[in-house]
């Protein structure tokens, strides 16, 4: 473990409160840990107040309502009158599937500031094959709702192969929903996800067409949409600054009170990630083994150790080190000075034979009896 | 898109200007970003209410800092926050 300099610790900006993995979806890109069923134990709404409220005492502002699916919590309207009464500003990012216009009204009395909405196509079909349950309708009467009751929206569209060829619907999509916020997230490899990767990578000529598409309609609507494009960091040269490094900005709590430096790190072999239930928030991030596991640049190996960009990418996603190399002290393997790139050329090379072949295994949904088999 | 100077400007109902004791500024929040705002910057959006065009804007914030001449860097920074979607004007 890094001997960070305790001194130069920032405090926590975003917390992301992660309040289930239940969830009435069954994305087979879940970004949740395969093994959710195992964690089931839900902490409770004291807990969460507490939690709430020491992490805006140290500087938390930006909060995500989070899971799973966070409207399966009937304490969520509380919990949002607590985050705004603390001055919290509350993002809820949810799937919509069974959010009613009483409870829009409601969340929106209690003090929320905005929800971003999913919807996983353009077309029903493909929405409901790839959420594993017949959403497409309700969802885009949500995002009406949303937009009716003056909550700023955002709607959410994991970007994959099953889906990438619907791009210019999409942005239609968005655009006649009156979207205020387009957030095109590429899928990133973890979780169900990297199980399902040579089904869900697209290929370099997709990811290139689409990219253009979606590069033409920003400016488009310049003004009126804002569009976020998470970037397909396998297709690229250097890693993403993950996190924006290590135990500097985001704080993470799952459903059963551990505490996470990114939603990923329970995956990490040794961090033994701390319980709300045992600590103080405060200590949580300035002392915790965890915290401080990748804290600085101490941690690193060759070649981030004496790389002049490593300020700027921090070695890129610890995570994604130790899912593709089994190391997770390793540079992130997506960077081209990475001794491991192979790993990512291979991974491509392997998705693009997959869909050329079309000789494919089915998708792996995220679901409690595909997660007990891990 | 650009700023009337005959029209009066309003703070965007879709952001929050709020003062942040930790960080020891003010800041504007909106969904899932947060821009960190200098003390000018955050009294000129203060005044965005609604109530004022740029000229009464402009007047005001000179009177209340003694000084002059402050038009053209105020119009530039509404120029920017209109962009960026923190004002608005009907």
């Amino acid at each position: 473990m890094a001997g960070s300099n305790k001194t130069n610790i920032t405090p926590p900006r975003w917390l992301l409160a992660e309040l289930t993995y239940k969830c009435p979806l069954q994305c087979p890109y879940c970004s949740n840990p395969l093994d959710y069923a195992k964690h089931s134990h839900e902490i409770s709404t004291e807990d969460w107040k507490r939690v709430l409220s020491e992490a805006r005492k140290m500087g938390a502002v930006q909060l995500g309502f989070s899971g799973g699916e966070p409207l399966t919590r009937q304490d969520l309207p509380e919990l949002v009158q607590h985050a705004r009464e603390l001055g919290y500003y509350s993002n809820l990012i949810t799937s919509g599937y069974g959010l009613t216009e009483a409870k829009i009204i409601e969340l929106k009395e209690a003090g929320l500031d905005h929800i971003q909405v999913s919807i996983q196509a353009s077309t029903q079909d493909l929405n409901d094959h790839i959420a594993g349950t017949e959403s497409f309708h309700s969802k885009q009467e949500v995002a009406r709702l949303v937009k009716k009751h003056g909550y700023p929206m955002v709607l959410c569209v994991v970007i994959h192969r099953e889906n990438i060829h619907q791009m210019a619907d999409i942005l239609a999509m968005a655009e006649k929903l009156g979207a205020d916020y387009l957030e095109l997230a590429n899928t990133q490899y973890y979780g169900w996800a990297h199980t399902n990767r040579d089904l869900l990578m697209p290929t370099q000529e997709q990811y290139q067409e689409a990219e253009k598409i979606a590069q033409d309609f920003k400016e488009k609507v310049a003004g009126k949409m804002k569009i976020y494009y998470v970037v397909p960091d396998f297709h690229e040269d250097r890693p993403k600054a993950c996190m924006n490094g290590w135990g500097t900005t985001f704080l993470t709590i799952a459903p059963d009170g551990v505490a996470l430096p990114c939603h990923s790190a329970r995956e990490l072999p040794g961090l033994d990630c701390p319980n709300v239930n045992d600590h103080s928030i405060s200590d949580i991030w300035h002392e915790s083994k965890a915290f401080n596991f990748f804290r600085g640049t101490e941690w690193m190996q060759e070649p981030c150790k004496s790389c002049d960009e490593k300020d700027k990418d921090f070695g890129g996603c610890r995570c994604q080190a130790y899912l593709l190399t089994g190391d997770m002290y390793k540079t992130d393997p997506v960077c081209s000075k990475s001794p491991d790139k192979h790993i990512i050329t291979e991974a491509i090379e392997s998705a693009r034979q997959s869909a050329l072949t079309g000789n494919e295994k089915p998708l792996i949904f995220r679901n409690s009896k595909n997660s007990k088999a891990y | 898109m650009s700023l009337n100077p005959e029209q009066k400007i309003q703070f965007s109902p879709m952001h929050r200007l709020q003062w942040e004791e930790a960080q020891q500024k003010d800041v504007i929040l909106y969904p899932e970003g947060m821009v960190e705002l200098n003390q000018s910057s955050a009294e000129i959006l203060k005044l965005c209410d609604g109530t004022r065009n740029l000229d009464q804007l402009v007047a005001d914030l000179e009177e209340k800092f003694a000084t002059t001449g402050l038009k053209n860097d105020i119009s530039g920074f509404l120029e920017v926050a209109l962009g960026n979607g923190w004002i608005q004007q009907n």
